[in-house]
């Protein structure tokens, strides 16, 4: 089985970043990722883009240019390109299944950088066809050269579904209308936070550019007083909703939903890493030191999947956390890491001061987070919420046994778009903290793989 | 369901064919089969296994399994996760597999 120094999963910003930064350091390195080009998503194909995209997508998706320029560059990094991570063991000896066939290496130390994924929406129609997240519709962007046809509806908070309002309309989408579901009561707590965001660099500034942009293309902006619906048959067909106390209806081709983004905790919760519940950024993060480090001391999880900080923070904490790993490693002693580190740390933390502001401001509503009974959490299996809180008050402590009773999170995304919520709901119905009811016992294969593959296992993997 | 934007944001991959459900698509070699499927309006992708209920990708990044498709005999392939090929046969799942294959 080949060996590694450092093994880091996910080749978005952070990983990208730690790469390239333990190579420099002269450690030998394996960067695997599913897809088939090193960006991650929020940098998804940058690397091949036209001129005339990144022009379109703008000067944030452009920088990834830089760190994917910088990989490439970097000796001694291999980089398995749609090679998917399933198993990693206790030894740290990581299974991937790549080009069909299932292979392993093994690392002595590990980066996890698997970034975040949107906050599943459960609204009434979620899962009706025409109804997808506003990152899906960027990912259309960015690897497909597409916008939707005919009116779009853009449901949620946060600053992705302005940037993506804004890219929709500069390719001449017809955006219909932007509804808002962030309370206003968060707007004053969100207040106590803006002199941090303020001194944060940019984030504001260019917040305020993507709204600008949207008025002057008048797009309606609505802000939804309670739950939002969508209508459809086979398709989405409206948009239903209460705003200001009156009752609207919009007329839809495609809605576009966003609530932020949340840690993809599915491999640090299959490595049994102490997780907590983040009460504002109301997700669960592993647990980790300054350096990324998380309760098993050969583990690092690095960028958004340690906690959402957006792209520029997980770059620097990339870096951070492979500067951690080449201490660890022997290869730079305390004195170097902390002179490295320095300025990566104080880049990093500054970063992070628009957080508590867009954190509290973009909150989701309670009926998003708790969705009313006949509400589909589980799209896999097809569990409503009224189903979850059943089950609770029937003795249910947690997801592992509405899942038990249920299915509700056992389908093919095991648990990915429905087990934010099912903790939450359980949490609520039984008066416990989120903490107490827990989150679904992840185990492998992380992702579904064919048992053809499992058994044509090869130890050594394939050369590149 | 998506239209491609004006040549100048397009990469210019070449152009290719695959088989849906028997009629032939052309796409551009190697983005997303999800992505390919969504411009030739291949909606609903698949029905769902509980109810038969119509489903489309939902997230286009690999967590969803919303765009589950069996691709040259395969079933389940994430269609969001899976490049396009010249030749390759796809054909949509309705309701559950079974094992051994057979709709």
């Amino acid at each position: 089985m080949r060996e590694y120094d450092v093994a880091i999963v996910g080749a978005g910003p952070a990983g990208m970043s730690a790469a390239s930064q333990a190579a420099a350091l002269g450690l030998s390195v394996v960067l695997m990722d599913e897809q088939p080009r090193a960006g991650g998503q929020i940098y998804r194909n940058v690397g091949a883009a036209s001129r005339g995209r990144l022009d379109w997508l703008g000067p944030d998706y452009a920088h990834g240019r830089g760190l994917v320029e910088q990989l490439a560059s970097a000796p001694g990094v291999t980089h398995l390109t749609s090679a998917t991570v399933w198993d990693v063991s206790s030894a740290l000896e990581v299974s991937y299944l790549q080009g069909g066939s299932a292979a392993q290496c093994r690392a002595k130390h590990l980066i996890v950088a698997t970034g975040a994924m949107e906050r599943p929406s459960p609204l009434p129609g979620w899962t009706l066809p025409g109804v997808m997240n506003a990152g899906a519709a960027q990912i259309m962007m960015k690897v497909g050269g597409a916008v939707p046809e005919g009116r779009i509806v853009l449901v949620g908070g946060g600053p992705l579904l302005y940037l993506v309002a804004v890219q929709l309309l500069d390719a001449g989408a017809q955006v219909a209308a932007l509804l808002e579901t962030s309370p206003k009561h968060n707007r004053r707590p969100a207040m106590r936070h803006l002199m941090g965001a303020l001194r944060a660099p940019g984030y504001l500034i260019k917040g305020m550019r993507l709204l600008a942009r949207i008025r002057r293309a008048g797009v309606a902006h609505h802000f939804a007083d309670a739950e939002v619906a969508i209508e459809g048959g086979d398709t989405a067909e409206a948009v239903v909703f209460n705003a200001g106390g009156k009752a609207n209806r919009i007329a839809v081709d495609t809605v576009l939903l966003h609530h932020g983004v949340i840690p993809n905790v599915q491999l640090t919760r299959m490595l049994r890493l102490e997780h907590d519940w983040d009460a504002r950024q109301l997700a669960w993060r592993p647990r980790c030191d300054a350096y990324g480090v998380s309760s098993h001391e050969a583990i690092s999880v690095t960028g958004d999947g340690a906690g959402i900080g957006g792209a520029r923070a997980a770059e620097c904490s990339g870096a951070i956390a492979a500067l951690g790993a080449a201490c660890r490693l022997g290869v730079i002693d305390a004195s170097a890491l902390q002179a490295k580190a320095a300025p990566l740390l104080a880049e990093h933390q500054a970063q992070l001061r628009i957080r508590p502001f867009l954190d509290t401001l973009y909150q989701p509503p309670d009926w998003l987070l708790t969705p009313t009974d006949d509400t589909i959490v589980c799209r896999c299996e097809e569990v409503t919420a009224g189903q979850i809180r059943d089950m609770a008050r029937l003795g249910c402590t947690g997801p592992n046994q509405t899942k038990f009773f249920s299915r509700s999170g056992m389908g093919p995304c095991q648990g990915r778009m429905c087990g934010v919520t099912v903790a939450q709901l359980i949490a609520q119905t039984r008066g416990v903290s989120v903490e107490d009811a827990g989150y679904y016992r992840i185990r492998p294969p992380l992702k579904p793989i064919p048992l053809a593959a499992l058994a044509s296992m090869d130890e050594t993997p394939p050369a590149g | 369901m998506f239209r491609e934007v004006d040549a100048s944001r397009l990469d210019e991959a070449p152009a290719c064919h695959i088989e849906v459900d028997g009629h032939k698509v052309a796409v551009r070699e190697g983005e997303p089969l999800a992505a390919a499927l969504l411009k030739a309006a291949v909606i609903p992708m698949r029905h769902s296994v509980v109810s038969g209920e119509p489903r489309a990708p939902y997230c286009m990044m690999g967590v969803c399994f919303e765009c589950l498709v069996e691709v040259d005999g395969v079933p389940n392939v994430q269609a969001c996760m899976t490049s396009v090929r010249e030749g390759m046969t796809v054909r949509r799942q309705h309701g559950a597999r079974q094992i051994g294959g057979q709709a």
